[in-house]
């Protein structure tokens, strides 16, 4: 099983190893930090922080699946408990939102320690229905516990000011907000990935028993990932709950695990850039296709059909095939 | 009458037989996967709503040309079984030299594909399907009240279980079953079609979703998403069995559908939840699964 995990992303061969960042990725967070700056001026903002958000919810999972080789079919539960807890944190308690963020990311990274040390004990397939079982477990909790507001969710969550000085009702200063949460999310995904510690992670993801022979302790590596992926998910759940002033058992049901696997597979896995456009597509999608109903899912499943009979690289990948880099 | 720990008896023993006919599917549906990934490797995350479509030619049946229950019981899950083995030569078959997730990824997509088409064309309210005739009514066994539909359906499950049991244990094609899952080429070799039998097997476990299905459908309604849900608790319930042994997934199907009723007796807040729980302990405590083998 393990052995062939390595099948599932594609070596990532060229420009990989080096320690600083290449010219080319350096280019392109410019290049999209520049267009971010202005797109507020030329998009709505709200969708705009939309794509972001599930931006980042998409580049932590591939964080796990893209780096570590495990497929988690369970990140709704760290992205929706966390949306919960900063909502409930925001308009219960009245923390500032900067506060209320940071306590969904919080709790979403201790739901990802706990889940993880359980999940970690069963490889492949396994590992995937383990994370999907307790992804529902989340949510049957969401649905009964006493503050989630069963079927209503929490709603009308105040977006207040941040650090109780800049009021973020304005779209463009939350849009900052949510701008510098993304990038820096991101970033640290990017220096994970190519930290020794990511260089570990990948030589356990295309070899698993050759790691251990080598003397890696895997399963703390793998404990590891999966608790900083399920914390960055949780970044962008909490993220989106200020955003949406809204948080309900959506972000929690099985359909968002699923969603944020498609966008990853659709923009490429183990790539750096693939879940951000793959997110892109799929928000995008889902906003324009909104009044098409359940159409929408059943185009999601021929997009997942189709990717994983002729397009597993992923846009991403593809692009960074013919490129000859990685991506 | 006597009570039993402060629970009247019929409430007890109402939420027992409730356990045991969701045991009854749980069992069925987990079989179903365990036969799929013994020889295929993957898992179906379509199974749920192979289930659901099982329902739904049920009612299409009767509704559109009058065929009845009985019939249905075995017309719908052949038809469905021809629509997984349609799946499994277009689609399936092309992703076996890859890595087993492809394989969940697939029918997780195709999953979502066949949930939205129904949910288009019948919307997700649910339409009733009624009990047919003969298994109207009930009997008072003095200490409960039994529908007969439902003593039916664990009597039919039991059956099929034992069924299938029989014949991948007992017979020569289950013989060649279990030689191909453990080595396919040598198989091969000795001149059994192995992708023929790959292909029948998926049939054949779609073919029992749909049959658990069609059961299914006269005491809830059918209803598009009626397999979304219980497909994660199947999951659930597959890990904690493991999927080495097939009487394993029947003894773990219908045991958890028990304990599950007996949790909403004593208490009900944990009964969506506790399948989950006993997952994690079975986790800590013997990670392979009560009867799986360390892979």
């Amino acid at each position: 099983m393990t052995a062939s995990t390595a099948n599932l992303t594609h070596r990532t061969g060229l420009g990989d190893t080096a320690a600083g960042m290449s010219m080319l990725h350096r280019g392109i967070f410019i290049a999209l930090l520049a267009l971010l700056l202005v797109a507020p001026f030329q998009f709505y903002p709200v969708f705009l922080m939309k794509v972001l958000c599930f931006a980042l919810f998409a580049s932590a999972f591939n964080l796990l699946l893209g780096y570590g080789g495990l497929l988690s079919f369970g990140h709704a539960a760290y992205f929706g408990a966390a949306s919960y807890i900063s909502a409930h944190a925001a308009k219960v308690w009245g923390l500032t939102p900067e506060l209320a963020i940071l306590s969904g990311t919080a709790v979403a990274a201790v739901l990802g320690l706990v889940f993880g040390s359980l999940a970690i004990r069963r490889h492949g397939i396994y590992f995937a229905m383990v994370t999907l079982a307790f992804a529902q477990m989340v949510y049957f909790f969401a649905l009964q516990a006493p503050f989630t507001g069963g079927e209503d969710g929490i709603q009308a969550v105040p977006r207040g000011d941040l650090f109780g000085i800049i009021s973020l009702r304005p779209d463009i200063n939350l849009y900052y907000l949510v701008l510098a949460i993304f990038f820096l999310g991101i970033l640290a995904i990017y220096r994970i990935i190519h930290s020794p510690f990511g260089q570990v992670l990948k030589a356990i993801r295309d070899n698993e028993p050759r790691a251990i022979s080598l003397g890696y302790a895997v399963n703390r590596y793998k404990l590891m990932v999966f608790t900083m992926s399920a914390a960055l998910a949780g970044l962008a759940g909490a993220t989106k709950a200020i955003v949406f002033q809204l948080a309900s058992l959506t972000d929690v049901y099985w359909t968002m695990s699923g969603e944020v696997v498609l966008m990853t597979l659709l923009g490429g896995m183990g790539t750096v850039f693939g879940p951000m456009v793959g997110a892109f597509i799929v928000v995008t999608m889902q906003n324009y296709l909104a009044h098409m109903g359940d159409w929408v899912t059943v185009i999601q499943g021929v997009i997942f059909v189709v990717a994983v009979m002729m397009f597993r690289k992923g846009i991403v990948g593809v692009i960074g095939h013919w490129l000859k880099r990685s991506l | 009458m006597f009570e039993l720990l402060g629970i009247p008896p019929q409430a007890l023993f109402g939420q027992l037989l409730l356990g045991l006919i969701n045991g009854s599917f749980y069992a069925i549906l987990s079989l179903g996967l365990a036969v799929i990934f013994g020889l295929l490797n993957i898992i179906n995350f379509t199974h749920g709503a192979q289930y659901m479509m099982g329902a739904f030619v049920a009612w299409m049946l009767l509704n559109y040309i009058g065929i009845g229950y009985w019939w249905a019981l075995i017309l719908a899950p052949v038809a469905v079984a021809i629509t997984g083995i349609v799946i499994e030569r277009t689609l399936l078959q092309r992703l076996y030299h890859l890595d087993h997730l492809y394989g969940l990824l697939l029918t997780f997509g195709l999953a979502l594909i066949i949930q939205g088409l129904f949910r288009n064309y019948y919307g997700s309210s649910g339409l009733p399907y009624t009990i047919p005739p003969v298994l109207a009514g009930g009997f008072n066994l003095g200490f409960m009240f039994l529908p007969t539909y439902r003593g039916w359906v664990v009597v039919a499950s039991i059956l099929v279980c034992f069924a299938t049991w029989f014949v991948i244990e007992k017979t020569r094609l289950g013989a060649y079953l279990r030689a191909a899952t453990e080595n396919p080429e040598m198989v091969n070799a000795f001149g059994i079609n192995v992708p023929r039998l790959v292909t029948l097997t998926y049939g054949f476990g779609v073919g029992l979703a749909a049959f658990a299905g069609v059961l299914a459908a006269p005491i809830y309604s059918v209803n598009p998403n009626m397999g979304a849900d219980i497909i994660i608790v199947v999951f659930a319930v597959v890990v904690i069995g493991g999927m080495g042994s097939i009487l394993g997934a029947i003894v773990t199907g219908f045991g958890l559908g028990l304990v599950e009723g007996l949790t909403k007796v004593f208490y009900p807040e944990a009964s969506a939840t506790v399948i989950f729980i006993i997952m994690a302990i079975v986790l800590l405590i013997k990670p392979a699964g009560l009867f799986g083998r360390t892979a």
